[in-house]
């Protein structure tokens, strides 16, 4: 054996296909079943793509780097059920591109923080953490909510999107950008959202600020949202199909 | 030789080069001229500076009959500079985290609302990026171009391709880092840049491979010695694992925002894949190659056991790609997955101590000079950490313990215990070997500033991991604590604020650490600035000495 070992120390070409054999085999074991197996993801109603406006606000949570602090995936663990909520479900994030579920919780996690505080709150919190929560670690960003959001390229995002597999439809793509001021102005015509995103869509202003459409709207929208979509009085974990 | 045989004599690839750069900062240019996203217009206009220099620095190098290659002596110029790199990177990288960790201790001095771009989730990335990609990935491909000419007899392979791989390396951790500052980031962790810098890393890690192979193709010895099997895994894995986990479609080709091909929980496991695996390959596999050399060089002791090294080195990289799920215990993660990887990761801990025995025992009948020599010290205690944190490491991976350490600081400390004990420690250890030889001085400076270095570094780092130990573990129980009447006994800001003491010994450990560095820094200078010595040191001689 140990002779048979000298004919790799002396062709690098061979060893290189030695390495890449001896790599590939864990990744192909682990990570290709899960494109196939059809139990990865549990079929639950309610999970729906982001909207226009919720979309651009993940952009921003992505942008900011909030992943590094905050966690979105609860674990079935009893002291995080009763913090944060129901656990996380694969379903929850099948259209995120790219997942954000984290590792580290400097802060709370917010896989579902949508609903439990005020906009208002949220508002303020963002702009001067310090200001709601006197012990925070979380830096300050004030400048979100002076900051125009940008929305002419909203359609060329959930585009790209569609083509990694969000199934937005041609009409929801074309109506995109202005399904997203929809969203942000309560004496808009909501038919066109709801139409392709359902009529429990969060409608109005969200930033204090209804002259200007800020990044703070939209990253609010988002957190505003995160983890309403399953109705989990109405999910039954212990159903066959959501055993894994 | 007159100047005007030298002019004729430049070689080949200076031209190519100097083609390719102004190739370069024209595209680059109309890129960013016709690009509406301001984001990447600024990138744009990094890799045109970029592109401009170089094609101006190669212009007077060629047009003055520079880069005259003797193809009898080994290409040190890319290592010494290589060198460099390492020591200024390991300053930048560890400031920032420094930084980061005074924003932890005192949010209300360290952050400022008018800049953003100085906000914790920021300047994270830059950390964790600056310490692992510039300054270990700069150390890693210093060693390996000094390792492979050395262990081949041959000179570096490709000419100027070498100077491509570093000053190419470099434009990626520029631009990478100016992306984590202006928001540019593709959400990530360790994998933060843009789908652009991706591609521009590919190209320049695909030429660092075909030097490495072509330099082996050239030896001299009929063996490819022991380190550069872990070079090669680590070049050619971090290859399939950047390429992978990157996969990810630009909303416009002119513009910096890309979304991942994967989604959710494939996604996720992508990406823990690639994570671990930067640990396993970067962190680990291409650190063993230094161990691989420069122990064995530094005590003057063969490598404890060839056997140890082959069991080792295929059992360490069959095993490490199995080990990415345990970042994902109790996810929505498929638990068979997760199972999976819980295992692997403990079988893990027998070829991590594989190689930190071979590693340590290479000093018996040498272990009086970690009395005397601070530098085999530091690279000895650099493998005692390997060992602790290739312990520690399964321990977290399983799924009990792993409820109560993820999320929490106590992984933050199980980082730095290897970052800054292994990895770094290594990496010191072999700067202080490279620098003398290189530029052929018969010893450091000073190496009572290494003891300094030593010491302070170490006390550093104990502080560090200590503080992360209680406060992990600390915050971990606290999370899951109950009242008597059953009601969880602690909100979550309780638990952020039973950290402040731990975070302030965090930031003073961190900052004892970078203190170490600035020294090592300075003891560097004054080396490179000594007078030749009157013999020069065998190691910095021409390959035909060299193979007498």
């Amino acid at each position: 054996m140990w002779k048979n070992h000298s004919k790799l120390e002396r062709h690098s070409l061979l060893l290189v296909l030695g390495i890449l054999l001896v790599v590939s085999v864990g990744g192909l074991v682990e990570i290709a079943p899960l494109f196939f197996l059809e139990s990865t993801i549990e079929k639950v109603k309610g999970v729906r793509p982001y909207t226009p406006l919720e979309q651009a606000g993940r952009d921003i949570y992505v942008r900011e780097g909030c992943y590094v602090c905050h966690s979105q995936m609860i674990r079935p663990l009893r002291d995080e059920v009763e913090r944060y909520g129901p656990y996380s479900l694969a379903a929850e994030s099948m259209y995120d591109h790219p997942f954000q579920w984290g590792s580290k919780r400097t802060g709370p996690d917010l896989a579902r923080v949508g609903g439990k505080y005020s906009d208002a709150w949220h508002v303020q919190h963002l702009v001067d953490p310090r200001s709601v929560v006197p012990e925070s670690l979380m830096p300050p960003y004030a400048f979100l909510a002076d900051k125009d959001l940008k929305t002419e390229d909203i359609e060329a995002r959930l585009r790209t999107l569609t083509r990694v597999g969000v199934p937005y439809t041609e009409t929801a793509l074309k109506n995109a950008r202005a399904d997203l001021e929809a969203q942000v102005d309560p004496t808009a015509s909501g038919a066109s959202l709801a139409r392709y995103y359902g009529d429990k869509v969060n409608r109005r202003d969200f930033d204090g600020d209804p002259d200007r459409l800020t990044e703070m709207d939209a990253l609010v929208a988002y957190l505003q949202m995160l983890g309403t979509l399953v109705d989990f009085r109405t999910y039954e974990a212990d159903a066959p199909e959501n055993l894994r | 030789m007159t100047d005007t045989t030298a002019q004729q004599d430049s070689p080949p690839g200076a031209v190519a080069l100097l083609i390719l750069s102004a190739v370069g900062a024209f595209l680059a240019l109309m890129a960013t001229g016709l690009s509406p996203d301001p984001l990447f217009r600024l990138e744009g206009w990094v890799f045109t500076f970029a592109a401009l220099a170089s094609a101006a620095a190669l212009t007077v190098g060629v047009a003055n009959g520079r880069y005259q290659a003797d193809p009898g002596r080994y290409e040190d110029g890319v290592i010494r500079a290589g060198a460099i790199a390492t020591v200024f990177w390991a300053i930048v990288g560890m400031l920032v985290g420094v930084v980061i960790a005074l924003q932890l201790a005192w949010p209300r001095i360290f952050y400022f609302p008018e800049a953003g771009w100085l906000n914790f989730g920021r300047l994270r990335p830059l950390h964790t990026s600056g310490v692992i990609f510039a300054f270990g990935g700069n150390a890693l491909i210093a060693t390996s171009f000094y390792v492979v000419q050395r262990t081949c007899r041959a000179r570096l392979a490709g000419g100027m391709a070498g100077w491509f791989v570093f000053w190419g390396y470099q434009l990626f951790i520029v631009m990478a880092a100016v992306g984590y500052l202006a928001g540019i980031t593709e959400g990530r962790e360790y994998a933060e840049p843009e789908w652009f810098v991706d591609l521009w890393l590919t190209i320049v890690w695909v030429v660092y491979l075909l030097v490495f192979l072509g330099t082996l193709w050239k030896r001299k010895e009929p063996h490819i010695y022991v380190a550069n099997w872990f070079y090669l895994a680590f070049i050619v894995t971090v290859a399939l694992l950047h390429i992978v986990n990157n996969l990810s479609l630009p909303v416009s080709l002119l513009g910096a925002k890309s979304y991942s091909l994967f989604a959710g929980v494939q996604d996720a496991l992508t990406q823990w894949w690639y994570g671990h695996n930067a640990v396993g390959f970067f962190l680990t596999a291409g650190f063993l190659a230094i161990m691989y050399y420069f122990v064995p060089k530094r005590a003057k002791k063969p490598v404890y056991s060839y056997r140890l090294s082959i069991v080792h080195f295929w059992s360490l990289i069959f095993i490490y790609i199995w080990a990415g799920p345990h970042h994902l215990h109790y996810t929505a993660l498929p638990q068979w997955a997760q199972t999976l990887g819980m295992t692997f990761s403990i079988m893990l801990w027998m070829p991590s101590w594989g190689g930190m025995i071979n590693g340590l025992m290479t000093l018996s009948g040498a272990w009086d000079k970690l009395r005397t020599d601070p530098v085999l010290r530091m690279m000895a205690v650099a493998v005692g950490f390997y060992g602790m944190s290739t312990f520690e490491g399964p321990l977290m991976s399983i799924r009990a313990v792993n409820a109560l350490s993820h999320y929490t600081d106590w992984t933050i400390g199980h980082v730095h215990s290897g970052a800054l004990g292994w990895v770094g420690f290594i990496s010191f250890g072999a700067i202080y070997c490279l620098v003398p030889w290189l530029w052929k001085k018969d010893r450091l400076y000073s190496n009572a500033l290494v003891e300094w270095h030593f010491w302070i570094a170490t006390l550093g780092l104990l502080l560090y991991i200590a503080a992360m130990w209680v406060s992990g573990i600390g915050e971990g129980l606290l999370w899951r604590e109950y009242t008597p009447q059953g009601f969880l006994a602690n909100s979550f800001v309780e638990t952020v604020s039973a950290k402040h003491i731990a975070n302030i010994i965090r930031a003073l450990g961190g900052l004892m650490y970078l203190s170490g560095a600035l020294i090592m820094a300075y003891n560097i200078y004054r080396t490179i600035r000594q007078p030749a010595p009157a013999v020069l040191p065998a190691a910095s001689g021409p390959i035909v000495a060299a193979a007498a």
